[in-house]
């Protein structure tokens, strides 16, 4: 079942092309990366995604129905959103900001019942923040604070979590838990996750379905393996890369090679 | 399309992967631990919310009582209290001061005091700027213009003057939106330039004032500049009943506590949670706007108020609006009154317009705040 359906988007901002006609579908309870060089257009396509930035064309169409017939709230029932930046300045304890997570469940007056108390505790279980509860937001290092941010995605109970780069300030211990939590979400909750990424090793590791993107258009869509090709990166990425399979098994691995390590014959690129 | 294979089944050592993906019914996140739910130490908001509002609703009485039984004429707190709840002599002279005069002055006081609090607030969440207040965006400014019109008009109170003193704030309102999102390129409202036109909007505004009383040669004049300085005491009777339009705002302005805390956090973030940040912010900005202008119209500009108690509510209670909009209202009110006390009692004839009074507590105050913060 297709639980997001992108047809044709396009947006433009002031004369510049950001996204250019992208195509594609998530499945519900799929794994599904973007990835993409710097200005490719990602952290834009997520928003348009989440609904926060309208596409100038195209349609998209979120559970069978078009994103603009959701309201806000109904949206916020079924789309969780992981942004790159929080704005931490005002004093919000990490257990406040986790159960704030709990909005669109909420009456008309927005208070909170034991049940939603206990979700948050949860979801800061999942994520490994319970200790830090009591805590300020701008107390945190910029992981406990992504940490946080997650568990309040989770704690929102959505069917689609969209994630913008979750890993890049976190150590490998921490990008592999919550790797492993996304994907847990996945298969046991059949949550759909969207997830914008520069690591293609993780890509590799846990996306069902990858996309990679380069200013503003879709180079390819398909399985980890289909897309993460030698020919295919490095003409994205404009730097040699090497690709072999892990030591792990049967998972490609990417490995950027700086121009140092080229043998002689192979610097021209 | 199906679902592709995913092709790292290897890791099933790793990861927990249940037998059955496709077809999966959602079910709420399973428990990983029980009996956490006693841990919480914290009280539940809702707890908090009454008992501060019970704390500061004593506070407030308290206030009120104190400044009905002082005055010029010296009445004293037992008697007051006695003709308060009707055990007094009606017909005296002191049972008329305190319920023809010093009562409904109160009272007044009262609502100007929660009013312009609860205003500050409400333009501090929206901009995210602890400087923010009615003034700083001009639309005290913008109201007090309207209201200067309609007295130079000799139009009467009500409608004329409080008609055009809420014309007034809504234009600046609308010009200092407008601007902001011409600034922009979209109509998401940016803080800056929100901020920014508004501090603009107000040095016009005063400028227009002073060009106002300037043209103008008749007694009114000291009327006038007397009710700009923040004035309690040139309310008449029937005015009073007007002031009952702003509860309904506080009433929404406190439906709109939790949005409040969201939009705190950023726009974006605010709109991902299920938050409508355009109307929420048009809604806040007309109804704080429709009961500045009100008592700015009633009252005349009297600062500070919306600068310095949210600022200390925040310190003692944190950020969460849906504690802060009734302490703001409870607390702003009280501290009116005890400014309109001082007022009236300091000079040893005539009284002061108790926006000097909030001036000269306010502005030390919140400097002493700021440096207290910084370290």
């Amino acid at each position: 079942m297709q639980i997001l359906d992108i047809k044709d988007i396009s947006l433009e901002y002031r004369d510049k092309i950001i996204l250019e006609n992208v195509n594609f579908s998530v499945c519900a309870g799929e794994f599904f990366m973007v990835i993409g060089p710097n200005g490719a257009g990602k952290t834009s396509l997520l928003k348009v995604l989440a609904g926060l930035q309208k596409a100038s064309r195209g349609t998209l169409t979120v559970k069978g129905k078009n994103i603009e017939s959701y309201s806000r709230r109904n949206l916020a029932k079924i789309m969780a959103i992981v942004p790159q930046q929080v704005e931490v300045g005002f004093p919000f304890t990490v257990a406040e900001t986790v159960v704030m997570g709990r909005t669109p469940h909420l009456g008309m007056l927005g208070m909170e019942d034991e049940e939603d108390f206990a979700l948050a505790r949860q979801a800061m279980e999942f994520t490994d923040v319970v200790h830090l509860a009591e805590r300020k937001l701008f107390q945190l290092s910029g992981g406990e604070l992504q940490r946080v941010i997650i568990a309040r995605a989770i704690c929102q109970q959505p069917e689609i979590i969209l994630l913008d780069e979750p890993t890049t300030a976190l150590d490998p211990a921490h990008q592999l838990k919550i790797m492993d939590l996304m994907e847990r979400f996945c298969r046991e909750q059949g949550t759909t996750v969207v997830m914008v990424s520069h690591d293609l090793n993780l890509a590799s590791m846990y996306g069902d379905r990858l996309l990679l993107l380069k200013e503003g258009r879709e180079v390819r869509t398909g399985t980890p393996g289909d897309v993460l090709t030698r020919d295919l990166l490095e003409k994205t990425y404009g730097c040699r890369m090497q690709v072999d399979e892990s030591p792990l098994g049967r998972v490609a691995r990417v490995t950027p090679v700086p121009d140092k390590y080229l043998s002689p014959d192979e610097e021209n690129l | 399309m199906t679902r592709s294979a995913p092709f790292f089944y290897h890791f099933s050592r790793i990861i927990e992967r249940p037998g059955k993906i496709a077809g999966m019914k959602r079910k709420k996140i399973p428990a990983v631990s029980a009996g956490n739910k006693n841990s919480q130490k914290t009280m539940s908001i809702g707890v908090k919310i009454t008992v501060t509002t019970l704390l500061l609703g004593v506070v407030l009485a308290c206030s009120a009582i104190l400044a009905i039984s002082a005055g010029s004429s010296g009445t004293h707190f037992m008697e007051t209290l006695a003709i308060l709840v009707g055990n007094g002599d009606p017909d005296s002279v002191s049972s008329t001061i305190i319920w023809q005069i010093r009562l409904p002055r109160v009272i007044l006081a009262a609502f100007v005091g929660g009013t312009l609090a609860l205003g500050g607030l409400v333009f501090q969440a929206l901009l995210r700027n602890p400087l923010a207040e009615p003034y700083i965006l001009g639309i005290s400014g913008g109201s007090a213009i309207g209201a200067i019109l309609a007295m130079l008009l000799g139009l009467s109170y009500f409608p004329g003057v409080a008609l055009f003193s809420f014309g007034g704030s809504l234009l600046v309102l609308a010009f200092v939106t407008t601007l902001a999102g011409a600034t922009l390129g979209n109509t998401m409202l940016s803080r800056d330039s929100l901020l920014l036109g508004g501090v603009m909007m107000n040095a016009f505004c005063a400028a227009v004032i002073m060009f106002l009383i300037s043209m103008t040669r008749s007694f009114q004049v000291q009327h006038i500049l007397y009710w700009l300085m923040g004035d309690l005491a040139a309310l008449q009777k029937g005015q009073l009943s007007i002031l009952f339009l702003v509860l309904p705002c506080f009433a929404v302005i406190f439906i709109m506590a939790r949005p409040m805390n969201l939009l705190l956090l950023g726009r974006e973030t605010a709109a991902a949670m299920g938050i409508n940040v355009k109307n929420t912010i048009l809604v806040l900005l007309v109804v704080t706007s429709l009961m500045v202008s009100i008592i700015v119209s009633l009252s005349g500009l009297v600062g500070f108020v919306g600068l310095v108690i949210p600022h200390i509510f925040r310190m003692v209670f944190g950020p969460d609006h849906r504690l802060l909009v009734p302490s703001c209202l409870l607390g702003g009110a009280s501290y009116l009154i005890v400014c309109d006390l001082l007022a009236r009692v300091i000079p040893s004839s005539g009284e002061l317009p108790v926006g000097i009074i909030t001036a000269l507590i306010g502005a030390p105050l919140f400097i002493i705040l700021l440096i207290r913060h910084r370290n």
